[in-house]
């Protein structure tokens, strides 16, 4: 799809009420983000108040029938793995949209693997993996409800997730 | 493959039951029957947090077996108080040593330690977290004095920080053991531990009251409410003493009730209770010797 192409897209009644900035031509949405997510989205993915990326975000977007969902958008950037293991945590419905000339190429759900290296800290202050010891936090995954033991000392983290995201 | 022993988790009930059976023939040379099954090896002691009787029952387990036994010494003197890792200590002793016997003050640690290690770990203690040997002598104990199966136990005291009875009732889980938990609404087990005892379709059953369940089981189980557990001094006050195992309390019991203890105990046994037939708490604390006796050979001998 050329861009005029795309703007034409946008005056199209079914889709303006959803693109309410400009198309991006490469990059990557992610859609269907647990509303309340979007900003620990953009914190997973390093962006702060000083990035150059241009990014869209949008919050608490009606979708389907009552729910809502955030949404956020950026350009020329394709997510890693472990950046997309880590929004599986927060937002276990998203999807990653994959934008090439303005088309969405590719489209998968997250997913939440059946272990985490290196993405959350352990919350028990006492754990081996919180000192000087050369370890890296391990978790084993609960799909639902979302529940990740640390594979040192038990502990379970159930709630609170993002604050515990390395 | 290493046979690390990290925590309960870790085994089925067969295994279990194999080092019991294990710990059964080993009885004799606990009592003092010459052995020198692990004659030619070591073993390293690595305890960065007082014990005496778990220290004292390894070593006099790999002893009797014909072993040696070196010893870390205390921590303040050590490489550890220069700063080393865990993991580089467990390296370097590794390279000693045949297995190692840690005691560690962080949660995690042994199973940490199991990573970097090229022997087996025998986990002693770990924080808050596992016990296993311990949990393997209660166990053991169990067997020995009363019956694994179709088994009623009530265990008694600090079930929410202690760690031996975390242990103890999972593994009590995998023998569908009907288990009546007792303590003060502040010390009751944490709802996690639950949670999994339930998944392994424990019968679980909590009160707050002692007197009225003794009639209805086959072992007491009673625990210490630690005093450093505590961050408020006055919470510990309000608890301290609740449960008291005297003579007169025993009069309801059935005959075959038998009372469990890890040691030490404080006043939550009177001591006049000892000369019952329902105390078993000594001799729990002998069958550690068999038990890590079973632990110690599986972990070295040559097969
Ligand atoms: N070029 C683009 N620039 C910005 N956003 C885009 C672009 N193309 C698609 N999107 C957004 O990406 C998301 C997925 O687009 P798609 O056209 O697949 O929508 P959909 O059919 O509603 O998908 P789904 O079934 O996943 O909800 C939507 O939020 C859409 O607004
Ligand atoms: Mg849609
Ligand atoms: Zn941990």
């Amino acid at each position: 799809m050329k861009r005029n192409e795309a703007e034409n897209k946008i005056s199209d009644g079914s889709l303006k009420k959803e693109m309410r900035v400009r198309p991006i031509k490469h990059g990557t949405v992610i859609d269907h983000i647990t509303a309340g997510q979007a900003l620990n989205v953009l914190k997973i993915l390093g962006i702060s108040g000083t990035t150059t990326a241009v990014v869209s975000v949008a919050m608490n977007v009606p979708s389907g029938v009552l729910e809502k969902k955030d949404i956020v958008k950026i350009e020329d950037r394709e997510l890693k793995e472990t950046e997309v293991d880590r929004i599986s945590l927060i937002a276990p419905d998203a999807t990653i949209n994959i934008i090439r000339d303005f088309e969405v190429i590719d489209k998968h759900r997250v997913e939440l693997p059946l272990q985490l290296e290196g993405v959350m800290k352990c919350d028990n202050p006492n754990c081996i993996s919180n000192t000087v010891e050369p370890v890296i936090s391990k978790f084993t995954v609960n799909k639902k409800p979302v529940e990740l033991r640390c594979i040192y000392c038990d502990h379970v983290i159930s709630e609170g997730i993002a604050e515990h995201l390395i | 493959m290493l046979r690390h022993i990290i925590s309960m988790k870790d085994f089925s009930n067969d295994e279990i039951d194999i080092i019991l059976k294990r710990a059964k023939d080993f009885e004799p040379i606990a009592r003092g029957k010459k052995s020198s099954l692990l004659s030619g090896k070591i073993l390293a002691t690595l305890f960065y947090e007082p014990s005496t009787r778990t220290r004292l029952s390894f070593e006099t387990a790999m002893k009797r077996l014909g072993g040696e036994v070196i010893d870390l010494g205390p921590v303040e003197k050590s490489s550890v108080a220069k700063g080393e890792t865990l993991a580089d200590t467990i390296r370097v002793i590794g390279n000693y040593a045949d297995a190692i016997v840690l005691r560690h003050p962080r949660e995690g640690s042994a199973r940490m330690a199991a990573q970097f290690s090229n022997v087996p770990i025998l986990n002693a203690g770990d924080g808050a977290g596992h016990h296993p040997t311990q949990t393997l002598l209660d166990l053991y104990t169990i067997m020995r004095e009363s019956s694994l199966s179709n088994l009623r136990i009530a265990l008694v005291g600090d079930l929410k920080y202690g760690r031996t009875v975390h242990s103890l009732a999972y593994a009590l889980s995998m023998y569908h053991a009907d288990m009546t938990l007792i303590s003060p609404k502040q010390l009751q087990m944490p709802d996690v531990i639950k949670k999994d005892l339930k998944k392994q379709g424990a019968s679980i059953t909590e009160t707050t009251n002692m007197e009225d369940v003794l009639g209805d089981i086959d072992v007491l189980y009673v625990t210490r409410i630690q005093k450093e557990r505590f961050p408020d001094p006055a919470e510990y006050q309000k608890v301290a003493g609740i449960y008291r195992v005297t003579v007169e309390l025993l009069e309801k019991a059935p005959d075959n009730l038998i009372i469990m203890h890890p040691l030490p105990r404080l006043d939550e046994i009177d001591p006049a209770v000892d000369r019952t037939k329902y105390a078993r708490y000594f001799e729990q604390s002998f069958y550690g010797v068999p038990v890590r006796m079973a632990l110690l050979a599986m972990a070295m001998e040559v097969v």
